[in-house]
């Protein structure tokens, strides 16, 4: 490198051939290297579910299909079913939607059209630190502290509220202990607002602000110039931003496993404990020493894995069409 | 007609009230649960936790053992995953670009970006400890690895975009190879992104708890061997914290402090001094 060229060097025509070529076959091996690491990933998703597959099979080879919709769960008799598990999952996941997606738009509505300039960094980071706590420490939050202050306070409110309304009052009878469905769900929201929250502002940002302008110009206000102007134009990407808050909630496992109980039970009030796949998981897994029981908890693993991986496709794809929308219209 | 103003302006009113309300909303859950945690923490918090090793139940004891098994599990995926994770995101960046190959690992690597951490932990444990018959920190920080390798991989890819062509040509026309290209001028160009990245992924996965109960389990005593069950932190708040015995959630309230930490004080880092070394 630091040789000085000399007069000889000089007056050779001919370029430093064996230079070149050796950066060639290292741009070959460079370019591989980096393709084998990116095939990796790519494989990785496959792996996993070809694994779980495997691993679930002696499950799957006792109960078949019945696996799926049976709600039985013994260790004992070695009998297996996966529908209190689901079912836990999917009620857990939906409490936290319907709570989690209201709070999560004000919380985007609030960071792109009301919030002064000087706030938004900070606050914007606030929201964003919710989802940088460990799941862990809203578990122990959850168990010690949220769950008697619900029980104290709010399932009773609920019950007051709701227990007698046709339908809707089976939900909210029964023992307000704090631990149960209804706990998970509510503490699940808190952790999937920062996620949904964030694809909202990205999606409300990339609306033109001509748009927005010519709205307010024939004198609509901020909140018609979201319901007719922002919401129309970002729909697509608000639902992915929904779909990957569900993603989240399906698979959240400490902060679940700490307050719902761990009861394998499918009961009509929400205050009842009961468990999720994660929490099932979390839970037995390594007490699990009968082959069974162990290819059983593996099949939940690999049920949720297939759930969360759809859920997630259909975000990125509904993010990613918007995001291509954007660009053919400007 | 005024009756109509009135109402379009109380709706609007109505909405935006609504919209700081969520925002209070989200900031309460924030302080409480911090609150709660540096309350019961810092009363937690002495010398002794970094002194001694876990304590069977009803006796004084530290964390010395759990910290240092998550040190050296996280550092060791850290390892793992930085290069994998980078040159995954160069070839995306770099060479794939809009290939099919390259549109199918962005879809997939999104996706593992979200994905439970249970199952990553439950994967590792079929493809290796179900194999070699026996818990350890290596199974540990494989799984690890995993989740952190998406992080780093989506992060180089973005910053990657930020270089400006005319750098590249500029290497190029020096006669420079591709790799010395990509490596010494792009990559050093948004070397603070990329180091970004890797922070928030190390920040990710030292809270992960649900893979590691698989895979590294716990271990009450010192242990330094990687081939062996080890202690880490997350695994014993989690038991500690589920157990019946006070002194061992004192413990558990202390580690998850320690976590939390140094969570929030990686993120912070990596969005205050990394962020203005990487966007010019």
């Amino acid at each position: 490198m630091t040789e000085r060229a000399t007069r000889e060097d000089r007056r050779d025509p001919t370029p430093p051939v064996s230079h070149a070529a050796a950066g060639r076959w290292q741009d070959v091996l460079f370019e591989s290297a980096t393709r084998l690491f990116a095939v990796f990933v790519l494989v990785l998703l496959l792996g996993i579910l070809v694994a779980l597959a495997f691993a679930a099979l002696p499950a799957m080879e006792k109960f078949g299909f019945a696996f799926f919709y049976t709600n039985v769960w013994n260790p004992v008799t070695s009998q297996f079913g996966a529908l209190a598990p689901i079912y836990g999952t999917l009620v857990t996941s939906a409490i936290a939607l319907l709570i989690g997606v209201p709070v999560s738009f004000g919380i985007a509505l609030f960071l792109t059209e009301m919030c002064p300039a000087v706030l938004k960094r900070p606050l914007g980071t606030a929201v964003e630190l919710l989802a940088a706590v460990p799941s862990i420490i809203y578990g122990m939050w959850g168990l010690f502290v949220f769950a008697p202050f619900f029980a104290d306070y709010i399932q009773p409110a609920l019950t007051k509220v709701f227990g007698n309304i046709w339908l809707l009052g089976p939900l909210f009878q029964g023992a307000p202990n704090g631990i149960g469905i209804l706990s998970a769900g509510v503490i699940l929201s808190v952790m999937v607002i920062p996620f949904i929250s964030s694809v909202m502002r990205d999606v409300f940002e990339i609306v033109p602000p001509v748009l927005k302008e010519s709205a307010y110009g024939i004198g609509c206000t901020t909140w018609e110039v979201v319901r007719n102007i922002v919401l129309p134009y970002t729909k697509v990407g608000v639902v992915g931003g929904i779909m990957l808050g569900l993603g989240r909630a399906l698979g959240e496992t400490m902060a679940v496993t700490f307050v719902i109980g761990n009861a394998y039970r499918i009961s009509s009030s929400l205050y009842e404990p009961g468990n999720s796949i994660a929490s099932a998981l979390a839970n037995e897994f390594n007490e699990a020493s009968d082959p069974v029981h162990r290819a059983s908890l593996i099949a939940l693993g690999l049920v949720l894995f297939v759930l969360t991986v759809i859920v997630l496709a259909a975000s990125r794809f509904l993010i990613a069409s918007l995001a291509r929308g954007e660009g053919r219209k400007t | 007609m005024d009756n109509r103003y009135r109402k379009r302006l109380f709706v609007n009113r109505f909405n935006l009230v609504m919209s700081l309300g969520t925002m209070a909303f989200g900031m309460v859950f924030l302080f409480w649960i911090l609150f709660v945690l540096f309350e019961n923490g810092f009363a937690a918090l002495s010398p002794v936790l970094f002194t001694q090793d876990t304590p069977p139940p009803g006796s004084a004891g530290g964390l010395k053992n759990a910290i240092f098994g998550s040190l050296v599990i996280v550092a060791t995926a850290t390892f793992i995953s930085t290069p994998i994770g980078i040159l995954a995101g160069i070839y995306l960046a770099e060479f794939g670009k809009a290939g099919l190959l390259a549109k199918a690992t962005r879809f997939i690597n999104d996706i593992l970006l979200s994905a439970p951490s249970i199952v990553i932990g439950l994967f590792v444990y079929t493809v290796y400890v179900m194999q070699v018959q026996h818990f350890s920190g290596w199974a540990g920080s494989m799984a690890l690895a995993l989740i952190a390798i998406p992080v780093v991989v989506r992060t180089t890819e973005n910053m990657l975009y930020l270089v400006p062509n005319s750098l590249r040509e500029a290497a190029i026309a020096l006669g420079a190879p591709m790799w010395k290209v990509i490596l010494m001028v792009t990559l050093k160009a948004v070397r603070g992104g990329v180091i970004t990245g890797v922070l928030l992924a190390v920040a990710r996965i030292s809270g992960e708890t649900a893979p590691l109960l698989f895979t590294a389990l716990n271990n009450q005593f010192w242990n330094s061997d990687m081939n062996t069950p080890m202690a880490n932190l997350p695994v014993v708040i989690f038991q500690f914290a589920m157990s019946p015995f006070e002194d061992w959630k004192t413990l558990a309230w202390a580690g998850a402090l320690l976590i939390t930490l140094t969570v929030l004080v990686l993120n912070i880092l990596a969005r205050t001094v990394f962020r203005q070394a990487s966007v010019r």
